[in-house]
């Protein structure tokens, strides 16, 4: 079964008077374990598309299923816990919270989401940490990392919850070049390493370069 | 909870200025409260004492009218020896009665065989006096005030005393009108000067029983007012209702009631000076709770605003509504615990310091009058209770403001 099933998908929004048709009836589906790229210029739909998939805005028309559950119609209140049990996101600005070291920015979507028990999200947070490259670094603040430190402890916080799928908005655009590729790396690692499908919206042509399905996105349609 | 309070404390010491100066107004507002209210309270209740104390005593009985003409010192609305037996039979056997004084009040001309003025005077049984006021001897600026009173000596008020230029041991003439007109006079010798107070009865002479009847020619036992001393003033209110129950049932011919009786409160003017204090400390609580509201939602707001980002990822990452709500609340109230625990550890410690350095200050005539500001637990509970209450409510909007954004929205926020 295929974990992101989109039929005839179409979001507009309403300015004032001005009606903008950001997404125009699209199909697709995402595997699971799979690297999907949505690509295209700004304002193309990409963002959009992936805020649709994770449940952050709701489509227009058409049907959206994520892990087998229409998420076309669901309610604000089932749509956070939807998230917090199925979908992982990666931001571009990294976006941890600053108050939290490492390894309590890992551990929150286990502990103030999914409320796990202490000893598993202590396992879980170190399974990860170890696996991101992050470990001995899990008491420092995000202010005291780097870029490249921060976008993996995301990755990590992302995964903590073990969501089948990952959303990556511009997961590359705030990092160097060789942080990018480590950072993409890690990501198709942990494709391997737990199963999880990670779907991007970039124009960055490293991550493209690395996907394996590529969606490009032109005025809210798919381009052959 | 615990973990949502953690990252609340995180939050506020990230902003740490700004958590520290929205702490030092709330700060500053409890301890201008806790202040106000433990040294008026101080005020009040001394100056209750002083008035209850010494010159009024707690509760009084009257026949029927008594009161209403009291300016005329009427001796045609005395209480007679029969109603005095059956005021007795029930204040003898009540409880709460410490004890009772019974006292005649008229007026007389009172001369040095130079000079004559007029003078108000209370006849007293001595020892039943001071029980029930017991600070009367502590108004004594001359003479000795052991056995307060003895047959033939009058306690002359300050203010006559100064104007009729009388010392301790002068021979001084009162002359009375009685109830049927005839007019005595009989000489006294002064034993003591009196210190005025401020209210009814702070500015009357003194003398025994035995000789106001003398002079007054009363053939019987007659009494105008009985004072009363409580055992615990806190129970004055369910002791007056009983009373008055209890003296309802006197009737006389005309099925009209013979007894009235009234708390110190009816008869002292002081009294609207008391609830004046309870208004102002009453209007200081309101301001409080205006900084507290205003200084926590101003910083909540502000929190809010410059978090959006933040609340967008914890939203998207799958944080309920809910969590968002209590995590702002935490913040509120953290706020209000914060600056409600400071201001109560610097208004007690102000509240010890006034004792320790004993601040004396003038009220109307009495001198040197000792503040001891005490602010009982009750008040500072309530206070601390409302402050972290409306502190909570102050951040109950922007924390649902919070908890209601959009992620997505919110996470586009710049």
């Amino acid at each position: 079964m295929s974990l992101v099933v989109a039929k005839n998908l179409s979001k507009t929004y309403v300015s004032g008077d001005i009606e903008v048709q950001a997404i125009r009836g699209v199909d697709f589906t995402i595997e699971a374990a799979s690297f999907v790229s949505f690509v295209g210029p700004s304002g193309s739909g990409k963002s959009t598309l992936l805020n649709m998939i994770g449940c952050l805005d709701p489509p227009t028309t058409g049907s959206l299923e994520v892990a087998g559950q229409d998420i076309s119609r669901i309610s604000s209140r089932d749509s956070a816990r939807f998230r917090g049990d199925h979908i992982g996101f990666i931001f571009q600005d990294f976006n941890l919270i600053p108050v939290l070291t490492v390894f309590e920015n890992i551990e929150y979507p286990l502990l103030m989401v999914q409320n796990w028990p202490a000893e598993q999200r202590q396992q879980r947070v170190q399974e990860l940490l170890t696996a991101v490259g992050m470990e001995g670094q899990e008491n420092k603040l995000p202010s005291q990392i780097s870029g490249g430190q921060k976008q993996r402890v995301a990755v990590a916080r992302a995964l903590a919850s073990k969501a089948k799928l990952i959303l990556a908005d511009e997961p590359t655009a705030n990092l160097d070049r060789t942080t990018a590729f480590k950072i993409i790396d890690l990501m198709k690692k942990m494709r391997d390493e737990f199963g999880t499908s990670f779907v991007f919206s970039t124009h960055d042509p490293k991550v493209v370069e690395n996907a394996e399905i590529i969606y490009t996105l032109e005025d809210g349609k798919f381009q052959d | 909870m615990f973990n949502i309070i953690k990252m609340a404390t995180r939050n506020l010491r990230r902003y740490l200025r700004r958590t520290l100066l929205t702490s030092a107004l709330i700060t500053l507002g409890v301890v201008a409260v806790l202040l106000f209210v433990s040294v008026s309270g101080s005020f009040k209740a001394m100056m209750i004492g002083q008035i209850t104390d010494s010159a009024l005593g707690h509760l009084q009985i009257h026949k029927k009218g008594y009161l209403s003409s009291m300016d005329n010192l009427p001796l045609n609305m005395n209480l007679t020896h029969k109603q005095l037996n059956k005021v007795r039979e029930i204040l003898d056997n009540h409880e709460a009665v410490e004890s009772y004084s019974m006292r005649i009040k008229f007026g007389a001309m009172f001369s040095n065989y130079n000079e004559t003025t007029n003078i108000r005077l209370n006849a007293i049984d001595p020892d039943q006096e001071l029980k029930t006021v017991p600070l009367l001897g502590d108004r004594f600026i001359e003479g000795e005030k052991e056995g307060l009173l003895g047959p033939g000596e009058i306690l002359v008020p300050e203010l006559i005393a100064k104007g009729m230029k009388v010392k301790i041991g002068d021979s001084i003439v009162l002359v009375a009108t009685n109830k049927d007109g005839s007019v005595n006079g009989q000489p006294f010798t002064v034993r003591g000067i009196l210190e005025g107070i401020s209210g009814p009865g702070g500015r009357d002479g003194y003398v025994g029983l035995t000789d106001a009847r003398s002079l007054l020619r009363m053939e019987e036992q007659e009494i105008s007012e009985i004072a009363i001393r409580l055992t615990d003033l806190g129970l004055m209110g369910g002791v007056f209702t009983q009373l008055e129950t209890a003296l309802a049932g006197f009737k006389n011919k005309m099925d009209k009631p013979v007894f009235e009786i009234h708390t110190w409160e009816k008869i002292s003017p002081f009294f609207n000076i008391t609830r004046m204090i309870d208004l102002m400390t009453f209007f200081i609580k309101i301001m409080l709770v205006a900084i507290v509201l205003v200084s926590i939602m101003n910083v909540m707001i502000m929190a809010v605003y410059e978090r959006i980002n933040e609340i967008g990822t914890i939203a998207a990452i799958g944080t309920s509504p809910g969590k968002i709500l209590a995590l702002f609340l935490s913040e509120g109230l953290l706020l209000g615990l914060l600056g409600t625990a400071m201001g109560v550890a610097i208004s007690l410690a102000s509240i010890a310091t006034m004792n320790i350095t004993q601040i004396s200050f003038d009220f109307g005539r009495q001198k040197g009058l000792l503040l001891s500001p005490t602010i009982g637990a009750t008040d500072v509970i309530t206070i601390s209770l409302i402050v972290i209450g409306i502190a909570v409510l102050g951040s109950l909007q922007p924390a649902w403001k919070a908890s209601r954004m959009d992620p997505n929205t919110a996470l586009r926020h710049v």
